[in-house]
């Protein structure tokens, strides 16, 4: 039975040895290749008032340069028809105006160097707070509610209200956006592609370029990294390689560099929130009012269901009775804000762990205390009206965390190391995560399989889920031989292309092995129906590859097309309310910090992790989906500094961290020294493939608990109930100011319990590196905690 | 050098015709040896490391510096970025790629440990991680004792090997068993290991002309002035690792490059009496294990400089030539008083490096000089500290680096030097933070007093790394910080002089 056993991943050994090829290494083996390179628009808001290729084809080596008037069919990049390809109007600084095609990358890049544009520069839009003041929004501004929020508050004993500007995240997959496009006798193009959504790339190539889905062929061998970046972001550049192809005849790469991939690819979108809530004296929440601004930038992309699932995530694993969120997409001149591992629901929980962060303090009860008196009960159900199944979870994961980590014990530690050392506080935090499983967007939870059976047994599966590190292709070979009941070696997987399985949807939303296992457990258990007859004629035990014989001269039909849809879900995007997810998945995480007191730098000692996957199909890739999540996490929160220039000068809107030297991700200094990760006991799910649940994107959200345990330590600097407002990401410079206010007794979030007023955003700005220097002068005010 | 070659895995590959501006990475994937590969083009993420064949450092290396210099003792395989390298420097070198190390069928140890431990996801960084991973595997120093720290498994394995290696899906945990879990040598027939024993080949010298542009590797120190004296525009290389970023990542091309890494003349190592004296062409690395904890600052600050990857390639000379306002080398310098050798076809001159560095990026070098060596005055001070300020702990660039060299005795501060980066166009000294710690008693009083001086310092700005007011604030808590640890540690100062 090979699911459940922790193999490697499928690929490790030609991954070790260079041997796994990616995009990038299909072009160097291409034969007459060109390569393309973008003309960047050196404004964040402008007009193109001229263009002018001429002197790029004065550059020995330039083939063409493709512009607007190239295209055949619809020049647009996205699905909601406010991406140009080749843009009139620029929308951020680093869009590409438009693409040189070169014999080298250099003959590429000093055409596109040659090519002028005449730019009239436009008022520019940097960040949400400047959107708010401007009215500058985009897409729906749904509301999520229950229950009356203001008898909520009125009727509760404590009440307080803060905001939080928490900043997006780069992916920075380390193969970075890569399209090489053919044409074959035909016409029909052939794009291979480091894409998560080889289906929406192929319409969109055949929408740029006038065609029919069926004209198009999409690929995707496997990526270098996905997380999200390549589920919306790789339809233009495939687009742009595949128009290339088309108008000289020879095969297109088109790679970005890192530089031009972190300027003008999309990223997890940055949040402003406005909260308001109320405890009781207990600490039981018992009303949440909250404005959800994200930053979206230029373009809609995922931005509204980005959106829907912050809003579905705003109370993570706390029930609480009166709810009224509004959440509205903030249209920045930035890059255009897409997927990101969550998909917006880190950037919801992140309020409310934030909310409890700081509260906890100032309702005199321990923090771990606090999370835990609010879970969800049993029967209970959320603001937008699904029943939070299997909600017992959350206290067993705790139960076991905590003896899992020896919580008690090793508070007492950290607390008595805290006595003996004036200039290091150390703190232990714990958070939990409910992450709800399929996509909020119903249609899209189906997926479709290819197995095939030969004569000779063996097995080839192919499948509409794409592999981009997180073993998914490891999985549906585990579950192809479970299911037949055959060997894992007997079962071979071939590339993800849309000739084989159309009409996929994304890999993305943790889905792929729920939707592409089921569809591959479908099709496998139809070829069995199909056998059945032929084993039961032969003697038991007649080895597999026999009976396969038998069937193929009897006629039988040895392979299928799986189909899956998940039942039971539906959603009401206008009323916010329904059954989007299948499950939820469970998880709870334990964190150890230390931090400098001189500097405000800190270490991460040790991590515990207690989480639900089900019954794993495959348990040492799961541990790496928790591990990677996490870690990936904590680099959002504690590391990852996206900067624009927000100054207003000439580089106005420019990226500032375009390279990894100044954009810094978790390197193996940011590892917990000790890290322990333990999966739920007694886990399995009904109703999904055999019996696991999906991880790809859950575990990001447990290292909530390295932020808290940060601020908790930050607080450890003050006197005991200090309540500390800490800036995210926590950097180094965030957690020192954050200290510095500790030492003078904390600036606790404002208590008068004033309506929240989404407009007024004026306040001061928790982020902005400048002012840090006058916030930490001042002097706090603490009234009457 | 008619046809200049590289070994590649054991065979010959030409270079002819390879513009200078093409780095070793994109010459070996052309070659179809497509496992290394661009991360991020600036030797910040190693998914593009190799190995290369470099001559060992061994044992005391006083005096010793032809072994350095290549072609006396052993070899040693050594991890290099090499997006940064150019291709043209190969000429005669050795590289081996993950391709070389083993095959899917026939797996390298280092490969199989992290293949089935679970040490790749997507695979992109991988190539890069089993090379980093092989070149400490290799490492002749590398010792097991048994015992395991957060930086060292029980088989001696540094984990500093793998910090310039970045991968965004295990959360590196998998990677650091599979170091840890390698065997504590390698096997005697191991080819690698067997090569080891032989010298380093020596870069063949000669020029690579290509696209109208030339790389020279001159043989002598002589060549190379004559050369700059010819060609004052010339772009002077020693480990490429801030060239590499400004030809990958800003386009620069030069007419002509030449590279000075390997001149014997360069690559000096001694220890005098009254000084220590550094080839300005030792690679940090080099340096770190020639000085082997000799000068306490330093030992400090190496770990903290860049990555093992870029440590590797990078040389001393280079860094202080380039005068980043933020090099990890010249706080800690500063500091030690040190000097730098300029040689110029006329002759060499002394220069403090308190007086080398003139504006941002900008030094007294003349165009026709090169940095020889760099000389470290003794005795050294006996109470030193590097404190460097940065997001990250491994592979960042620091947004405040401060070095302290103090002279206490009999709790009096009889001499201070302080060297400061990231907080002025330069590196500098912080001249009145010292003066208000000389002649003073080495008391807590003393230390907040000269603290605020310090927090005065310099001219710090707002940047995407820090905040002037976090750099300024920085400043002010180097003193305290430093003073805390000599107070915890209840050193007797007066008598370790």
């Amino acid at each position: 039975m090979s699911v459940g056993e922790a193999l490697p991943h499928e690929s490790a050994e030609l991954h070790v040895t260079g041997e796994a090829l990616y995009t990038e290494d299909l072009g160097a083996r291409a034969t007459g290749l060109l390569h393309a390179w973008p003309v960047q628009a050196p404004h964040a808001h402008a007009r193109v008032t001229a263009l002018r290729p001429a002197p790029a084809y004065d550059v020995p080596g330039v083939v063409r340069v493709l512009t607007g008037a190239d295209v055949p069919g619809v020049n647009d990049s996205g699905v909601k028809g406010d991406e140009p390809l080749f843009p009139d109007e620029v929308m951020f600084h680093g869009q590409a105006v438009c693409w040189v095609l070169g014999e080298t990358p250099e003959a590429a890049r000093l055409g596109a160097a040659a090519v002028e544009v005449d730019y009239e520069p436009l008022p520019a839009l940097l960040t949400v707070r400047e959107a708010i003041a401007a009215g500058s929004f985009q897409g729906g501004r749904p509301t999520m509610a229950r229950g009356d929020v203001e008898a909520g508050l009125a009727a509760s004993a404590h009440v307080f209200s803060g905001e939080l500007d928490l900043a997006g995240q780069e992916h920075f997959y380390l193969e970075t956006h890569n399209s090489l496009a053919t044409v074959d006798e035909s016409g029909q193009v052939f794009v291979q592609a480091s894409t998560q959504h080889p289906t929406e790339t192929q319409e969109i190539v055949a929408h740029v370029l006038g065609l029919a889905s069926h004209d198009v062929v999409v690929q995707c061998l496997r990526m270098g990294g996905g997380f999200g970046g390549k589920e919306m972001q790789p339809h233009g550049y495939a687009a742009v390689a595949a128009l290339g192809s088309v108008l000289t005849g020879r095969p297109v790469r088109l790679r970005l560099n890192r530089t031009q991939d972190l300027t003008m690819s999309g990223k997890r979108h940055g949040f402003h929130a406005q909260w308001r809530v109320g405890f009781d004296d207990d600490g039981r929440l018992q009303a949440l009012e909250a404005t959800l601004t994200s930053d979206g930038g230029w373009s809609l992309d995922l931005s509204e269901p980005v959106l829907a699932r912050a809003l579905c995530h705003v109370e993570n694993a706390y029930w609480i009775p009166h709810v009224l969120v509004h959440g509205r997409v903030a249209r920045t001149h930035k890059t255009s804000q897409t997927a990101f591992r969550g998909f917006g629901g880190p950037q919801g929980m992140l309020v409310i762990e934030d909310v409890l962060g700081r509260c906890a303090p100032l309702l005199g009860l321990d923090p771990a205390e606090l999370r835990r008196r609010n879970f969800y009960a049993p029967g209970q159900a959320t603001p937008y009206g699904q029943e939070v199944r299997h909600a017992d979870r959350l206290e067993r994961v705790w139960e076991q965390l905590l003896a899992f980590s020896g919580f008690e014990d090793r508070r007492a530690e950290v607390a008595a190391f805290n006595c003996s050392h004036p200039h290091a506080r150390r703190a232990l935090a714990i958070t939990p995560v409910k992450f709800g499983i399929s996509f909020n967007f119903t249609a899209f939870n189906q997926a479709g399989a290819l197995v095939h059976v030969y004569k000779d047994g063996s097995v080839l599966i192919n499948h509409g889920g794409t592999e981009m590190g997180q073993g998914l292709h490891t999985k549906m070979r585990q579950v192809a031989a479970a299911e037949l009941g055959v060997p894992l070696e007997l079962v071979r997987l071939s590339p993800t292309r849309t000739d084989k399985v159309p009409n996929t949807s994304a890999t993305a939303a943790s889905s792929g092995a729920d939707l592409n296992g089921a569809a591959v457990a479908d099709a496998c258990r139809q070829i069995l129906a199909r056998l059945r007859p032929v084993a039961d004629r032969l003697d038991a035990g007649t080895p597999w590859a026999e009976v396969v014989r038998t069937a193929y001269f009897d006629r039988v039909q040895l392979w299928a097309a799986g189909f899956y849809r998940t039942e039971g879900l539906h959603w009401d995007s206008t009323t916010m309310t329904g059954q989007p997810f299948k499950y939820f998945a469970y998880g709870a995480a334990a964190a150890e910090v230390e931090v400098d007191g001189f500097t405000g730098g800190y270490t991460l000692r040790r991590v515990d992790i207690v989480h639900d996957v089900g019954d794993s199909l495959s348990p040492l890739v799961d541990l790496g989906q928790i591990e990677g999540g996490f870690v990936q996490g904590a680099g959002w929160l504690t590391l990852e500094d996206l900067r624009w220039d927000e100054s207003d000068g000439p580089g106005r809107g420019r990226l500032l961290t375009q390279a990894a030297s100044t954009y810094k991700l978790p390197s193996l200094s940011e590892m917990p020294v000790d890290f322990n990760v333990a999966l739920l006991e007694d886990a399995t799910e009904d109703g999904v493939v055999h019996g696991s649940k999906a991880v790809g994107e859950p575990p990001l959200m447990l290292a909530f608990c390295v932020r808290e345990a940060l601020r908790q330590a930050a607080a450890a600097f003050g006197p005991p109930g200090t309540s500390v407002d800490l800036a995210s990401p926590a950097i180094p410079e965030a957690v020192f100011w954050a200290l510095q206010s500790a030492r003078c007794g904390g600036r606790p979030p404002a208590r008068d319990g004033a309506a929240v007023e989404p407009e007024a955003v004026d306040g001061p700005p928790l982020r902005p590196a400048s002012e840090r220097a006058t916030a930490r002068l001042e002097v706090p005010v603490v009234d009457g905690v | 050098m008619d046809t200049p070659t590289a070994t590649v895995n054991g065979t010959d590959r030409p270079l002819a015709g390879t513009p200078a501006y093409t780095s070793a990475l994109t010459w070996l994937r052309a070659l179809g040896l497509t496992g290394a590969k661009e991360g991020c083009n600036e030797g910040e993420c190693g998914a593009c490391s190799v190995l290369l064949a470099r001559p060992a450092p061994t044992g005391d290396l006083a005096g010793d510096g032809a072994d350095l210099a290549g072609g006396g003792a052993g070899t040693e395989w050594t991890a290099v970025n090499a997006c940064l390298l150019p291709a043209a420097a190969l000429a005669g070198q050795e590289v081996v790629t993950a391709e070389g190390l083993g095959t899917s069928r026939d797996l390298h140890p280092v490969q199989r440990e992290l293949a089935h431990r679970g040490g790749s996801q997507c695979g992109y960084c991988t190539p890069g991680f089993v090379c980093s991973m092989a070149a400490e595997y290799y490492r002749p120093g590398r010792t097991a004792n048994g015992t395991a720290d957060p930086e060292h498994g029980p088989n001696g394995f540094d984990l500093h090997a793998l910090s310039g290696n970045l991968c965004r899906c295990t959360g590196y945990r998998p990677i650091r068993d599979a170091a840890f879990a390698l065997a504590a040598q390698a096997p005697a027939d191991d080819p690698l290991a067997v090569r080891r024993a032989g010298p380093a080949p020596r870069p063949s010298p000669g020029r690579n002309d290509a696209e109208g542009a030339a790389f020279v590797r001159p043989a002598t120190l002589a060549d190379a002035l004559a050369v700059l004296a010819e060609h004052p525009a010339a772009v002077v290389v020693a480990g490429s690792t801030d060239w590499g970023v400004e030809v990958n990542l800003r386009a620069a091309r030069a007419p002509l490059t030449v590279a000075v890494d390997r001149l014997p003349e360069l690559r000096g190592f001694a220890v005098d009496a009254d000084r220590i004296e550094l080839g300005a062409a030792l690679t940090l690395t080099e340096v770190e294990r020639a000085l082997d904890g000799r000068v306490p600052l330093l030992a400090a600050a190496f770990p903290l400089f860049a990555s093992r990857l870029i440590r590797n390639a990078a040389t001393l000379g280079g860094n202080l030539a380039t005068a980043s306002p933020i090099g990890d080398t010249p706080p800690a310098l500063l500091a030690l008083d040190a000097t730098v050798l300029l040689a110029a076809a006329d002759g060499e001159r002394e220069v403090p490096l308190a007086e080398f560095f003139t504006g941002y990026r900008q030094t007294v070098r003349r165009p026709d000089e090169l940095i020889r060596a760099v000389r470290i005055p003794l005795p050294l001070a006996p109470l030193t500290g590097f404190h460097k300020i940065a997001k990250r702990r491994f592979d960042d660039i620091s947004s405040v680096a401060v070095g302290f060299a103090l002279d206490v005795a009999d709790g009096v501060v009889r001499r201070a030097r302080i060297g400061l980066g990231g907080v002025a166009a330069t590196p500098v000294r912080a001249l009145r933070t010292e003066e208000a710690l000389t002649g003073r008693p080495w008391t807590e009083g003393t230390v907040r007093a000269a603290a605020e001086v310090m927090a005065a310092e310099g001219t710090p700005m707002d940047d995407h790394r820090a905040s002037a007011a976090y750099r300024s604030a920085m400043l002010g808590q180097a003193l305290l910080k430093l003073w805390a640890r000599t107070d915890e540690a209840q050193l007797d100062l007066g008598g370790r002089a």
